[in-house]
């Protein structure tokens, strides 16, 4: 079984061709090695880094954003997304905290990307 | 003050830190926001400082590895203040609430006010003037920073990045997108993001087709969209009514030169930014341009990278390193090619490596990017596939430039080579 896919590594976006040989995946196409993991992850297995914000209190600034430490399997992200909606962060917080552990059971950290502390105002 | 850095965005973040590691002491950087970063703090998603870091960052991670160095540097910011003007023996005048009027008597300026979104206006759409018509950036920030959602269903006019960035951020909120609409007969924006934004979410792409019309009094209640021919006039029998509480616009970016004009810079009509050298020094000796104030750059490795071009230019303009009175030699855009950036160098000032930042017109298969001196060859590079939203760069050794006074001429061709 042949499959194609845009590969999302790079601005590159090689168009990749992964094909199955009775469960023997060769990718081509490709122009570099995260190509060949990507193009493999996404015939067997798709996933994407999440991110989005969560709500932050004690600061002006009214949403924290976050990103997945590691990928996350693609088919769950807007499940996961609604559990972070969940969430609420006190300020300050620093980037690289953690806002959620293990999200849905899927072994990946949810973290903080922005320093927030109590002191930013809003304009 | 040594160097006035107007813009605390990705360019006026990364000039800075370079004039200062280059041994500049007064540095200041005018920021009218009240945080450093520019729009990358409104840029949560990923695959920011591939280039540079060699990670996939998001927006806000990659700005903040550039303020903290900032801070190290100790570096003056001038937050929540606004240029006013600034004047031909390098007086900025700027202003903010505390202070009133504030001038900085400068030796060398970096402009880095980046770019401004396209409006609808400047779009040609027909209709009422109803309230839920916002650009791209606009939804991004209300959704990522201020913490509310703009509309329920969602139309987005424009396959550029960020058009196509807020169709999955939106749907992520919530927000039903029910497709995107393009103009012209190819997406605008990188392969990577139509994968990743759209064909994750099962977002519907209509090449061709425009919005002709915004319905609705007070807000707005649907739009009507049409196909286009070639000539990008509307076909009959092919108009539709899609009901929507928000058409988000990204239909493009333009260079913000206010500043610029004023001073008398000269500007080139092909990226309606200031003409640049190889330091990014503008017309004007001592003013130098950064980033999207030049041209909008796809990535943002590119606009940290010229940023720090024009801080080191600007340390050597200071430290009376930078040859001025060299003739230009010109660096102009041949086949298939619509800009090139910078558009001319004194050779003099060159350092090892000259890079060379330009887009071609239309998409071209199985081609050779060619940089010649008058006859001669001075590089070449292959490509499989070259598209007018991808951004080429390719650095030319110095030293095959260097023993001519012909323009450079960068061409892109097909064909049997």
């Amino acid at each position: 079984m042949k499959k194609e896919f845009t590969c999302i590594v790079c601005p590159v976006s090689c168009n990749l061709v992964v094909d199955d040989l009775d469960g023997q995946l060769t990718v081509s196409e490709n122009q570099c090695k995260r190509g060949l993991v990507f193009g493999e992850n996404e015939f067997r297995n798709p996933k994407r880094m999440l991110t989005t914000t969560v709500k932050i209190t004690g600061s002006s600034v009214k949403r924290l954003p976050v990103i997945s430490v590691d990928e996350v399997p693609k088919d769950r992200l807007i499940e996961l997304a609604e559990l972070l909606y969940k969430v609420t962060v006190k300020s300050p917080v620093h980037r690289g905290d953690i806002v959620a552990k293990n999200i849905g059971n899927t072994g990946v950290d949810v973290i903080a990307t922005r320093t927030i502390n109590q002191e930013n105002k809003e304009i | 003050m040594d160097l006035v850095v107007i813009g605390g965005g990705p360019a006026g973040l990364a000039a800075a830190i370079e004039a200062k590691k280059q041994g500049i002491e007064k540095v200041v950087i005018i920021e009218r926001d009240n945080t450093l970063g520019g729009i990358l703090q409104q840029c949560i998603h990923d695959g920011f400082g591939l280039h540079r870091f060699g990670k996939r960052l998001s927006g806000c991670e990659y700005a903040d590895n550039f303020i903290v160095e900032v801070e190290n540097e100790t570096i003056e910011v001038a937050y929540e203040t606004i240029v006013l003007e600034i004047t031909k023996d390098k007086v900025v005048y700027a202003m903010n609430s505390n202070e009133g009027i504030v001038e900085y008597y400068a030796k060398t300026i970096i402009l880095a006010m980046g770019c401004r979104e396209r409006t609808r206006s400047q779009a040609f759409i027909w209709g009422t003037r109803p309230s839920g018509v916002l650009t791209a950036g606009t939804v991004q920030r209300y959704i990522n920073i201020e913490g509310y959602l703009p509309g329920k269903k969602a139309v987005i006019l424009g396959s550029g990045d960020i058009g196509l960035i807020m169709a999955r951020r939106m749907t992520l909120e919530g927000i039903s997108v029910e497709g995107v609409y393009e103009l012209m007969s190819s997406p605008g924006g990188l392969t990577r993001n139509i994968a990743q934004c759209l064909v994750d979410y099962d977002i519907p792409l209509h090449l061709s087709t425009t919005v002709i019309r915004i319905h609705g009094q007070h807000k707005l209640e649907g739009v009507t969209v049409a196909e286009v021919d070639e000539k990008r006039q509307v076909i009959e029998g092919t108009k539709r009514y899609i009901e929507c509480d928000l058409l988000v616009l990204a239909v493009g970016l333009i260079p913000e030169n206010e500043l610029t004009r004023q001073l008398d810079i000269e500007i080139d009509p092909k990226t309606n930014g200031p003409i640049v050298d190889e330091n990014f020094m503008t017309s004007m000796a001592g003013v130098f341009a950064a980033g999207n104030v030049v041209t909008v750059f796809d990535l943002v490795d590119y606009v940290s990278l010229t940023g720090e071009m024009a801080g080191r230019g600007a340390a050597k303009y200071i430290q009376g390193n930078l040859e001025l009175e060299q003739d230009y030699t010109e660096v102009t855009p041949g086949e298939n090619v619509s800009f090139v950036v910078p558009q001319r160098i004194r050779k003099d000032n060159l350092e090892s490596k000259l890079p060379l930042y330009f887009r071609v017109r239309q998409k071209q298969e199985n081609v050779k990017v060619i940089a010649k001196v008058a006859e001669t060859i001075c590089y070449q590079k292959k490509h499989r596939v070259v598209l007018p939203p991808e951004m080429l760069v390719e650095e030319l050794d110095s030293q095959s430039v260097k023993d001519t006074n012909q323009n450079i001429v960068v061409n892109v061709m097909g064909g049997t080579l």
